[in-house]
């Protein structure tokens, strides 16, 4: 269906709201060559999103969602936490099903959608924070990728349970100290990057969001590599600044400080997945 | 031929199978006699549903109905089919298939149906005309496989209805009457299919079932009253704004009301269950009987031999109400049918009663016959006719005469 089911009845248009004619007439529908340097041109997929002011979680949205190479056939899985409350913003099919079962949805949507459009392609994305996909949804999110269910997902990893008050969570780094782990967290940050790739991930990559075009480059190689070959993971470093202390305008500063450690950029590739990418390249996509 | 034929376009689904309509299939074709299970029921009802997609988990009793789901699968029938990790894992990827658009149907029993149990309202709420065939089993602690159906009681107000088949038969209408009434557009619920494990899952029993070449018409997600998740339609206003994004009094209120709207819904669909299962109650024995069953399920089965008994060996007049929806709960047939009861006993397969809660709160305040909870057997106990006449004759003060 595409674009179309953007179209305004043309009778109906002048009581629609500004942004949602925006959607139709500014918006960048139809182009896989779409990215992150559109924003300051075309209406972007979110609106107004309800985040603190400052947070790195929005500016990893609003990239993501400028980069997705087909956003007119694109549906989006998230989960509970400070993720879902940007949800009702996005211009496109988005689901909040359960704490954790984001995997389990995403792998129904897809695989719905392949035995209803054999002939379409329609990318489902899963969109969860670090509670969501490593502590309480680790056994969907690991099963989804032993099935080798051709969905990406995104981790956006701000390393504690922030919606709900400042818990540590599997992402926390060992003796960071959070309200579930007074005195600091006795164990190791769970890397689930690692866990990604021995469970059967063909393209995982680790950053943070200080850059924009990378985040770009890798929301585009795990969406195609999704697409033909099977699941792919994103580790994103979104800092919860209110969290850690930090001010509106440090969050940019705090990843900045982590590219250089425990978020130093990191890529993971199959050889059918670097397949897929040298030809998306060779096609001017990447 | 039916009659439509003549004057419509024919028309298959992707199995090839001939597509007919709901009445045609459950009234009006042509049956046969099959000896089958109640698990096979499972299987030959979905083969004639035109199922889009089904996931499956193991646990006893219920394994044996979704190993033949995957055989639908392997066969082409059902489209898509795969073992899930987990009930919780199973029951969202159902979800997913259902909000992407697919005619949904998995299985489950006890301890699987209360790790599944966050899911039910998620269904009901995301308005998912998802069919769950449950095949009630014990639930733990202690550990126990057997028939006990205290787990139907913890689905009552999840917001999906909630149907019990008696027998093989009826479980395999009910399953093809589940897709047509959870599916009309003002209902768009799930609808939980219930049987006693074991007692029906397991054992053989002569079934009628119309050929296996005709089946109902696909269905259609653009009917429902959500949009499906396939960026087909302009994505929905509910997920645009949720309810749960503000903190206010409208929000509460619309929430609350999203609770009633669901609920609502199951009333709504009274008058397509009446139709499509021939009544929300079954009538059994004398009906001017004095002493008056109500039941569902295989317990149900029971009362109706214990009524056999009661009116040819012991001389009493007796009667079986047979309670086929528990959701919607049939209020206005129980209140008809107490007519002229003097006893009214109610035999359950659980320790809880959850029967006779339900039908005490439909008779609260309108009749003063007297009540009686049982007999009630669980974790895997069987009630035998002849348990249930002692009981009524010890409770009602007549002699015991044929049976001890």
């Amino acid at each position: 269906m595409s674009v179309k089911i953007f179209k305004i009845n043309e009778d109906l248009k002048e009581f629609m709201p500004q942004e949602i004619v925006d959607l139709e007439e500014k918006a960048t529908w139809g182009n896989p060559k779409r990215g992150v340097m559109d924003l300051p041109y075309a209406k972007e997929l979110i609106e107004e999103h309800s985040l603190c002011a400052g947070c790195p979680e929005s500016a990893a949205f609003r990239y993501i969602l400028a980069s997705l190479p087909n956003p007119e056939d694109t549906v989006i899985v998230n989960s509970t936490g400070c993720t879902s409350l940007v949800f009702p913003h996005i211009a496109l099919h988005t689901v909040h099903p359960l704490f954790g079962n984001q995997n389990s949805v995403a792998s129904g949507i897809k695989r719905v959608l392949e035995w209803r459009f054999p002939d379409k392609v329609k990318d489902v994305v899963v969109i969860a924070g670090d509670g969501a996909t490593i502590d309480i949804g680790l056994d969907c999110t690991l099963q989804s990728f032993f099935r080798q269910e051709k969905i990406t997902t995104i981790c956006f990893d701000n390393e504690v349970y922030a919606n709900t008050g400042g818990q540590d969570s599997g992402a926390t780094p060992r003796g960071m100290e959070f309200k579930m782990a007074p005195g600091g967290k006795q164990w190791d940050k769970v890397p689930m990057w690692q866990l990604a790739i021995d469970s059967g991930c063909h393209y995982v990559a680790r950053l943070s969001v200080s850059s924009p075009k990378k985040v770009e480059q890798v929301v585009k190689k795990a969406i195609y590599v999704a697409r033909e070959v099977g699941p792919t993971y994103i580790h994103l470093y979104t800092p919860c600044i209110l969290e850690i202390g930090l001010n509106a305008d440090q969050g940019l500063w705090e990843m900045r400080q982590r590219d250089k450690e425990r978020f130093k950029f990191f890529e993971y590739m199959t050889d059918e997945a670097k397949e897929v990418i040298e030809r998306k390249k060779k096609e001017g996509l990447l | 031929m039916p009659e439509q034929v003549k004057t419509e376009k024919v028309r298959y689904n992707r199995m090839g199978q001939r597509i007919v309509s709901p009445d045609y299939l459950l009234f009006e074709a042509p049956r046969t006699k099959h000896f089958i299970t109640g698990s096979e029921a499972v299987k030959e009802a979905a083969k004639r549903a035109s199922v889009d997609a089904s996931i499956s988990y193991p646990i006893t009793p219920q394994s044996e109905a979704a190993h033949m789901l995957g055989e639908l699968w392997r066969e082409g029938y059902i489209g898509v089919y795969f073992r899930g990790e987990s009930e919780f894992g199973v029951m969202s990827e159902v979800a997913g298939c259902a909000m992407a658009g697919a005619r949904t149907i998995t299985t489950t029993s006890g301890p699987g149906t209360l790790r599944a149990m966050e899911l039910f309202p998620m269904w009901a709420g995301s308005r998912l005309p998802i069919q769950l065939v449950l095949m009630a089993r014990g639930i733990n602690s202690p550990l126990s496989i057997q028939p006990d159906n205290l787990e139907i009681y913890f689905l009552l107000d999840t917001g999906c209805m909630v149907w019990h088949a008696e027998t093989a038969q009826e479980l395999f209408d009910m399953i093809i009457a589940g897709f047509v009434v959870a599916e009309q557009p003002d209902v768009h619920v799930p609808v939980i299919t219930a049987i006693d494990g074991f007692f029906i899952s397991h054992t053989r029993e002569a079934a009628y079932l119309p050929p296996e070449d005709i089946a109902l018409p696909p269905y259609d997600p653009y009917k429902a009253p959500m949009p499906p998740i396939d960026m087909e339609m302009p994505p929905g206003r509910f997920m645009r704004d949720p309810f749960v994004m503000k903190s206010n009094y409208i929000s509460y209120a619309t929430h609350a009301s999203w609770q009633f709207e669901v609920r609502a819904a199951i009333e709504r669909s009274r008058p397509y269950a009446k139709h499509y299962l021939r009544g929300l109650v079954e009538h059994f024995g004398d009906p001017e009987g004095e002493v008056l069953f109500i039941a569902s399920g295989t317990a149900a089965a029971q009362a109706k031999e214990a009524t056999q008994i009661l009116i040819h060996e012991e001389g009493i007049k007796a009667r079986v109400l047979r309670i086929k929806t528990i959701r919607p709960f049939p209020t206005e047939e129980v209140r008809e049918a107490v007519k002229g009861a003097k006893y009214i006993f109610i035999p359950e397969f659980n320790v809880i009663g959850w029967l006779e809660r339900e039908v005490k709160r439909a008779l609260y305040g309108y009749t003063d016959i007297p009540i009686f909870g049982t007999p009630r057997v669980g974790g895997g106990m069987t009630m035998p006719p002849e348990f249930i006449v002692q009981e009524v004759l010890r409770i009602i003060g007549k002699e015991v005469k044929h049976v001890g």
